[in-house]
């Protein structure tokens, strides 16, 4: 066999595991492996979640992607300008602050063969998709981005008292349980700040429950009430009225707050839209079990840049990873892939924080609903250990 | 393009065996990129779609077109209104 060029593009939690599992079994002379990634920074998303509330003391959020990836690999830092499924092939140009390619031997725009493709994109935050988010950037405030946190930590210690309202502003979003958690640790925040008597919490969520999986909602429900959390549910956010300092839903309510925390549209990498390969937001059609993009040969997909119907999320990246990396080894290797490990079955493992030091944690595939335990400080506990273990062991594929 | 009972779908979304964010997320998310008019069915093996589904739809102020039992999941169909 030939050797075969796999190139991956993006550099986040799949992309990475799936690098670097793959140069773990197969030799340089079997397959030549580039991930391309537009930043050269590998950011660990689920830190931002703590940051508002300075509970990030000793949280690494993101290492040079070159210390996480294998010497076999080439990292080529630039921007994917588009994808070719005709010629197998993949432009790149460089990032805007620098006039080269790091990686590509000093061009500033380069062409890539290859034979196999992996589509490791990520979402991105596109509040052009609803009416008022872009138009007003100072009126809102997030933690789906680093500047986002930052800045609603400012925005936090200058609080002093009103209704902070929690939206959600398109579907789908990066990790489902995140404006659960963000309510419950805010909760706990406003209370020892001595602020949470002079504060309203609204949390609002686009279904006719608090959290999509009714036996969670129905776990969580009870620890809104009992901390006198408020929630409006059936609530699609539609509409930010900056002037009126209003939020409204697709379903036709008014929401006025006086800090708005808003989890904003999500979109795929902008790529995949200019090269024609997505749906209407950006995302891939993927067959659910061998991740392969439809309708496209050898260029498969993984991580938030499916259209799968799972979560959004690190840990479901990492699973697709793992199923994806079985099956690129046998294709290069002109094998059967593994029916059992080579297939996705939809496995994620995740954990909720519920507040006041303790967390829920759900794990559930295709087939199995989760069971979530009652929250404790263990699950707390352990997802504050896989905060910090997650650098040694996620992205080099250990686990 | 498939037909059931005769109503021509404009786009179908397979959520079965979704759990998070689960088939409602699913018939949202495809009923706001939907243009209005256009159907939409999405594909569940949730029991609790049956409540849910419905109960969305007559909230949101679409038209749900019904639900249609296959061999171990159910197609619920809707058309966007506004």
């Amino acid at each position: 066999m030939p050797q075969q060029r796999i190139v991956v593009l993006g550099g986040g939690v799949g992309g990475t595991i799936l690098a670097n599992t793959i140069a773990r079994t197969l030799s340089p002379d079997e397959a030549a492996i580039t991930v391309v990634d537009a930043t050269g920074q590998h950011v660990y998303m689920p830190g931002w979640l703590y940051l508002p509330f300075n509970g990030s003391e000793g949280l690494e959020l993101s290492r040079p992607e070159r210390s996480l990836l294998s010497h076999h690999i080439t990292l080529a830092v630039g921007q994917v300008t588009q994808i070719d499924p005709v010629n197998r092939a993949i432009t790149v140009t460089h990032a805007p602050s620098v006039p080269t390619i790091p990686g590509l031997g000093g061009a500033s725009h380069a062409t890539l063969p290859y034979d196999y493709l992996v589509v490791a994109t990520g979402a991105r935050l596109a509040p052009d998709d609803l009416s008022g988010l872009a138009e007003h950037p100072g009126e809102w405030h997030d933690f789906y981005s680093l500047e986002g946190a930052l800045r609603l930590r400012a925005a936090l210690h200058g609080f002093t008292g009103g209704r902070i309202v929690i939206g959600i502003g398109g579907i789908p979003y990066r990790c489902p349980p995140a404006p659960l958690e963000f309510t419950f640790l805010l909760d706990d925040w406003l209370r020892h700040r001595g602020l949470r008597d002079k504060t309203e919490i609204h949390y609002t969520y686009p279904l006719n429950r608090v959290f999509t999986i009714e036996s969670v909602a129905e776990m969580v429900t009870p620890y809104l009430d009992e901390r006198d959390i408020r929630y409006n549910v059936f609530f699609n956010a539609e509409t930010l009225d900056a002037e009126r300092k209003v939020l409204t839903s697709l379903e036709g309510e008014e929401l006025p707050y006086d800090l708005l925390v808003m989890v904003p549209p999500h979109r795929g990498a902008r790529v995949i839209e200019t090269s024609g390969l997505g749906d209407e937001q950006g995302w891939l059609s993927t067959h659910r079990d061998t991740l392969e993009v439809k309708g496209h040969e050898r260029i498969y997909a993984l991580g938030d840049a499916t259209d799968l119907p799972i979560s959004k999320s690190g840990s479901a990246a990492h699973f697709e990873a793992k199923a994806l990396a079985s099956r690129l080894i046998a294709n290069v290797r002109g094998e059967d892939p593994d029916p059992k490990h080579a297939m996705y079955d939809g496995e994620v493992m995740c954990f909720l924080e519920t507040g006041r030091g303790q967390a829920t944690q759900l794990v559930f595939d295709y087939e199995h609903p989760p069971h979530p335990p009652r929250p404790s400080r263990f699950y707390h506990m352990e997802k504050h250990l896989f905060n910090r273990a997650y650098w040694h062991i996620v992205p080099q594929g250990l686990v | 393009m498939s037909a059931t009972l005769n109503i021509p779908i404009d786009k179908e979304i397979d959520a079965r065996g979704s759990f998070c964010p689960g088939p409602l997320m699913e018939l949202i998310r495809g009923m706001k990129t939907l243009p209005v008019g256009g159907v939409l069915a999405v594909l569940s093996s949730d029991p609790g779609s049956a409540k849910d589904i419905p109960a969305w739809i007559a909230k949101a102020g679409h038209e749900y077109l019904g639900a249609f039992p296959e061999q171990g999941y159910t197609r619920f169909v809707a058309r966007k209104a506004r």
